[in-house]
């Protein structure tokens, strides 16, 4: 393999700013990665190798011109197929979108471009971001480069697998449930979902409105940092936006812990979890302990067991209002030889949604009918009320938590594909987050028989900063980032 | 909580979402196992709790009511599957 692919962004940054790379090389580099490495990975819905290389050479030309250039100038990435790319096809992994070409641009693509970022292509996920292995995709199911046999964690694994593998420097995800930690996780890569609001969703395609959340999946902390200064911020057109100011996140990347107080919530460290994913979260605890971080070993948030289930009625409720403007009237797919409209609605829905898809939207409608509203939605509604605050009482005494991000290492493909129940639970530890709308962050912690383990670090709303900080000062005392899958 | 065939018959109905016999057959299944998991809720006691509908800090976000360009027509008509006199086209909806 070439070395160029290989490079962080602030690695990259570094060699484009003293011109000792140029984009088109490093282009080049991982369009070339992705050729070798699609047909056992399936990483990628669309490669945009065309549009990315001119593009590199527009930056190439400016830089030569130009003695600033921003972190993210020329670097090749890639987006999970859920955010809108305008003139890109942009499908969700769905037979639904199949063919759909926005005519715009999410903010956080706006945000990449004004900062000179090459789009190298689009990332297999999920169908609509419902699942938690890549195997719900319309099209193929993405495979974990460290097992070949297994899953690489979902929704967003063609983002996870592209920067485990270096087809690209950085991607983006987004995050519902897990979908950005979990494959972060199960394929030794930094994942970061940010606080909700925190940024923009214009332009992301809706599942969950009060739960998705675009974020970061990079290979190191420093990356992360990065891109979350490039697309962090308020956005008129997000109403759920907060116009809280941006800090600098790189400005607290120091390798010291000393004054941090970490709790460690019990109820994380789940029935049925592997006791690798144990030992090794106590070992990198441990070593939290060692950088200067007072441990509190017996944290507690006693309604977590609660979350699941909360999320669960919540989450395919938003999605089945969501999706109900999948009619194929103004774009989609669109059932042509039904009698009449409402025929061709169900036709329509029939054969463009997958069954994950149709699982959520069965779910959430019973959740919301006549009848049953109150005793799931606004139980599980109250529920989400308990659990937010929860966690703000434990945040007043801790600056941040830590437990696994998943109870297990990737699984095999097909292992859970007919027990939607199974499944569900795997998101077990990432989505009482969404439900609190807090940060969190998955960082590499070891592996087990050769599989990767994510460790998990939660903090308080808007304090991305202390989780970057964390998660730095351990990445500089361990190298689980550093090792690449055998492929 | 067991989903009879009729009951998912009917929700699908709601959903405008249309369903093969097999379909139903097997979301009768798991949705009634889903459920039945869903039933650990009934332990929590959310007396005097009121609901939360979202996580930020912000209530009735106003925003100045500016004239702003909208997409050309074409554009926005680009991805439907019927259209006619630059218009979305659909099947009668009145009888």
């Amino acid at each position: 393999m070439n070395e160029l692919c290989q490079l962080t962004i602030h690695e990259a940054h570094e060699l484009l700013k003293r011109r000792g790379i140029s984009s088109v090389e490093l282009t080049k580099a991982t369009l070339k990665r992705v050729d070798e490495l699609e047909s056992k990975v399936h990483a990628c819905v669309t490669i945009t190798e065309d549009i990315a290389l001119k593009a590199a050479e527009k930056v190439d030309n400016y830089i030569k011109t130009s003695n600033e250039i921003t972190p993210l100038t020329g670097i090749p990435t890639l987006i999970k197929d859920v955010i809108c790319t305008k003139g890109i096809r942009t499908t969700c992994s769905s037979k639904m979108l199949e063919n759909f070409i926005p005519p715009y641009n999410a903010t956080v693509i706006e945000k990449l471009k004004a900062q000179k970022a090459v789009i190298i292509g689009k990332t297999n996920m999920d169908e609509f971001a419902m699942g938690s292995s890549t195997e719900h995709s319309a099209f193929f199911p993405t495979h974990n480069p460290w097992d070949l046999s297994r899953v690489p964690g979902g929704s967003s694994g063609g983002s996870a697998v592209g920067i485990a593998t270096d087809e690209a420097i950085y991607a983006l995800g987004s995050d519902t449930g897990g979908s950005i930690r979990q494959p972060a996780g199960f394929c030794s890569v930094v994942g970061l979902k940010p606080t909700y609001g925190r940024v923009s969703r214009f332009g992301l395609v809706a599942f969950a409105s009060s739960l998705d959340q675009i974020g970061p999946i990079t290979k190191d902390v420093t990356d992360c940092a990065l891109v979350m200064n490039a697309i962090a911020g308020y956005d008129p057109r997000d109403s759920t936006s907060v116009p809280y100011p941006v800090p600098d996140y790189t400005r607290q990347l120091i390798p010291d812990l000393k004054g941090l107080r970490i709790g460690i919530p019990q109820e994380y460290f789940v029935e049925g979890m592997q006791k690798e994913v144990r030992a090794a979260l106590e070992l990198a605890i441990g070593k939290l302990q060692e950088l200067g971080a007072e441990i509190d070993w017996e944290a507690h948030l006693p309604h977590t067991k609660y979350a699941l289930a909360a999320y669960y009625i919540l989450a395919p409720s938003e999605a089945s209002a969501n999706l109900a403007r999948y009619d194929g009237v103004k774009y989609g797919f669109s059932h042509q030889n039904a009698s009449n409209v409402i025929e061709t609605t169900e036709k329509t829905r029939q054969f463009g949604f997958g069954p994950e898809v149709k699982r959520r939207i069965m779910l959430g409608t019973y959740a919301l009918s006549a009848g049953y509203y109150d005793a799931y939605y606004l139980k599980a509604q109250k529920v989400r009320t308990l659990i937010k605050q929860e966690f703000d009482q434990a945040f007043q005494k801790y600056d941040a938590l830590v437990a696994p991000t998943s109870p297990t290492t990737a699984f095999k493909l097909g292992e859970k594909l007919e027990d939607p129940m199974q499944m569900y639970l795997s998101d077990v530890c990432t989505l009482p987050i969404n439900i609190a709308g807090i940060p969190a962050i998955s960082i590499p912690a070891g592996f087990a028989n050769g599989l990767p383990i994510g460790m998990q670090i939660m903090g308080k709303p808007f304090d991305e900063e202390t989780l970057l900080h964390i998660a730095f000062a351990y990445e500089q005392a361990t190298d689980w980032h550093k090792r690449k899958p055998p492929l | 909580m067991k989903l009879s065939y009729e009951q998912v018959k009917h929700i699908a109905w709601l959903a405008r979402l249309g369903l093969s016999e097999a379909e139903v057959e097997r979301f009768s299944l798991q949705l009634s196992d889903i459920l039945e998991n869903f039933e650990i809720l009934k332990e929590v006691n959310t007396t005097d709790v009121p609901p939360a509908t979202q996580t930020v800090p912000l209530q009735n976000v106003f925003r100045e009511d500016n004239v702003a360009k909208s997409y050309p027509q074409n554009e926005v008509l680009a991805n439907a599957a019927n259209k006619e006199e630059n218009c979305f086209k659909v099947q009668a909806i009145l009888e």
